[in-house]
């Protein structure tokens, strides 16, 4: 569904943060990326949906094609109205309006009243707690409901392709299982491709289907979910387990400590 | 009493008046937080322009009126696209500075066109015998302008609430990166709230020229329209409007009641200022203005 070949990304014609970046979505599952920070996660999602060139981003090299159409260097807009609509890193509701208004501003390319209507009710279905609090401003939400909003605003675009920055950032842990439970749900029922950004490697391997595994502007390692939780490099850096599938254990953590000291 | 019921009602109009380009002058702040110095101009040039069609060319009023409706949102299209638009991106003060200059281009415009003399409409756009209203005359002006000036607040408020453009003009002034990502054309954005603040103010241009006559000095409309706006707390648009009445009303009843105690003249100029230093001292954001939502 969406292939993005060999991409590289320059921001301010001089900082090349995308080095050759190939990847791909299959219509219908949840591919995720994972990766360390500063790695081009975001960058990444931003090059897809168009938002780099907010940012004095652009695409130096490669294509990104969507359904099969090349979609580098089309307009943020076009790019939603085409089906992909990405759920930005930190939230980023819109704090003055209301949950309904925040609603309707992901709904802005659509021209169905009445399907926008009938959608926000499916929102409030997937998020009981929107409903609830529906007429407060998405400022004075908590971060959780804030997150949830983000989300709900996303599908009111009806994506063919999500892309979600890291939707755990800043949640208690099980607020994380909470979101990630509907977002496995919302794949599952409305069809939405989903690529999910994550730095929660562990339960980003267990929603996904595929993943691809990104260090300094690359992608390093790929490959079905199954296999790269069963990968011992995966399991070491991103899982923290260590051999033997029990988790890093402390002894090993003061052995290179203790000899850190030796050291100096 | 009766006198200051009168300078009561003519701060009223007066007010409303200033609300109308106040409305404007934070449509532009709110939506791409630039501070627009040419607000007084953009209402000169609507005021001189349909005081072209009405006195020069003979129009009845009624197409005058659109003609300059047409004229200003034409105005305002061009502005934005030749000046501001390449100037996105650039840091926020540069482009102050270029409604600065772009507020002296239009003013130079004018007078080489118009010249720097008195003008007033004729014939009037509202007739101007008196009525009595509960046993106080008010001229008929006074009373359409007022109206045509609530409606029209009224008209914008509802949009802003409830239509699709205005929630989304809404978003675009929360951030317009976040907006980008909605698919909302933020450019179109920055297009719209350029044309609304240049047809109110070329709306407010006519009104008060009708009650006062037009000349070049009109274009401190837009400098006293400054106090209301900070007044109202500059990214509120119902704070906005309110603080237009209010500067109204307390102009025309300072300089009313100085004038008559002590025989000062001209604190009309600055009594606005003087309330807005103190109004500020007690609410540094203004009456309406947001603090930033801060979740504890």
């Amino acid at each position: 569904m969406l292939t993005v070949n060999n991409i590289e990304v320059v921001y301010s014609d001089v900082i090349l943060v995308l080095k050759g970046l190939s990847l791909s979505c299959e219509k219908g599952k949840i591919t995720t990326l994972l990766g360390a920070n500063g790695a081009g996660k975001s960058t990444t999602l931003k090059a897809i949906s168009g938002l780099l060139k907010s940012e004095e981003g652009e695409v130096t090299e490669g294509t990104i094609q969507f359904m099969g159409e090349k979609i580098n260097g089309r307009d943020p807009e076009k790019i939603v109205k085409m089906g992909i609509f990405q759920v930005m890193e930190g939230r980023r509701v819109f704090e003055d309006l209301n949950i309904v208004e925040n609603l309707r501003c992901g709904a802005y390319t659509r021209s169905d009243r009445a399907g926008v209507k009938q959608d926000i009710e499916l929102v409030f279905n997937y998020f009981p707690r929107l409903k609830e609090r529906k007429d407060s401003l998405a400022g004075y939400l908590s971060g959780g409901e804030q997150q949830m909003l983000a989300i709900g605003r996303a599908l009111m675009a009806r994506p063919k392709l999500l892309l979600l920055d890291e939707p755990s950032l800043g949640l208690a842990p099980l607020l994380v299982r909470e979101i990630f439970r509907i977002i496995q749900k919302i794949n599952e029922e409305e069809k939405t491709t989903i690529l999910l950004v994550e730095q929660n490697a562990s339960l980003a391997l267990q929603v996904a289907t595929y993943g691809y595994i990104m260090e300094m502007g690359k992608v390093v390692l790929d490959g079905p979910c199954e296999k790269l939780r069963e990968n011992q490099d995966v399991k070491e850096f991103y899982l923290g387990i260590g051999e033997g599938g029990t988790k890093r254990s402390f002894k090993n953590a003061k052995h290179y400590k203790r000899r850190k000291r030796w050291l100096s | 009493m009766e006198f200051y019921i009168q300078l009561l009602i003519s701060g009223l109009v007066l007010g409303s008046i200033y609300a109308l380009v106040a409305l404007g002058f934070a449509i532009i702040f709110k939506s791409t937080s630039v501070v627009n110095f040419a607000q007084g101009e953009l209402l000169m040039f609507g005021a001189y322009f349909c005081f072209a069609m009405v006195v020069q060319y003979k129009v009845p009023w009624f197409w005058a009126f659109l003609l300059t409706l047409v004229f200003s949102l034409s105005l305002a299209l061009i502005v934005e696209r030749l000046i501001l638009r390449p100037m996105i991106g650039e840091p926020v003060i540069s482009i102050i500075m270029v409604t600065i200059g772009l507020s002296s281009v239009l003013r130079s415009i004018i007078t080489a066109i118009w010249g720097t003399q008195i003008e007033i409409y004729e014939p009037p756009l509202f007739p101007d015998t008196t009525v009595m209203v509960a046993g106080i005359p008010i001229s008929q002006v006074y009373l359409w302008s007022f109206g045509l000036a609530a409606t029209l607040l009224a008209l914008f408020g509802v949009f802003f609430k409830y239509s699709k453009a205005g929630v989304a003009m809404r978003a675009t002034a929360f951030s317009n990166q976040v907006a980008l990502s909605m698919g909302i054309p933020v450019k179109n954005i920055f297009a719209l709230a350029w044309c609304i603040a240049s047809v109110v103010s070329a709306i407010g241009g006519i009104l008060i020229g009708s009650i006062n006559g037009i000349n070049i000095g009109l274009g401190h409309f837009g400098l006293k329209v400054f106090p209301a706006v900070i007044l109202g707390g500059l990214d509120s648009i119902v704070g906005a409007a309110l603080g237009g009445l209010i500067v109204g009303v307390l102009e025309n009843l300072s300089d009313g009641a100085l004038k008559s105690a002590f025989g000062l003249q001209g604190t009309k100029e600055v009594a606005p200022f003087v309330f807005l230093v103190i109004i500020l001292m007690i609410k540094p954001y203004g009456l309406f203005g947001k603090k930033e939502i801060e979740r504890v």
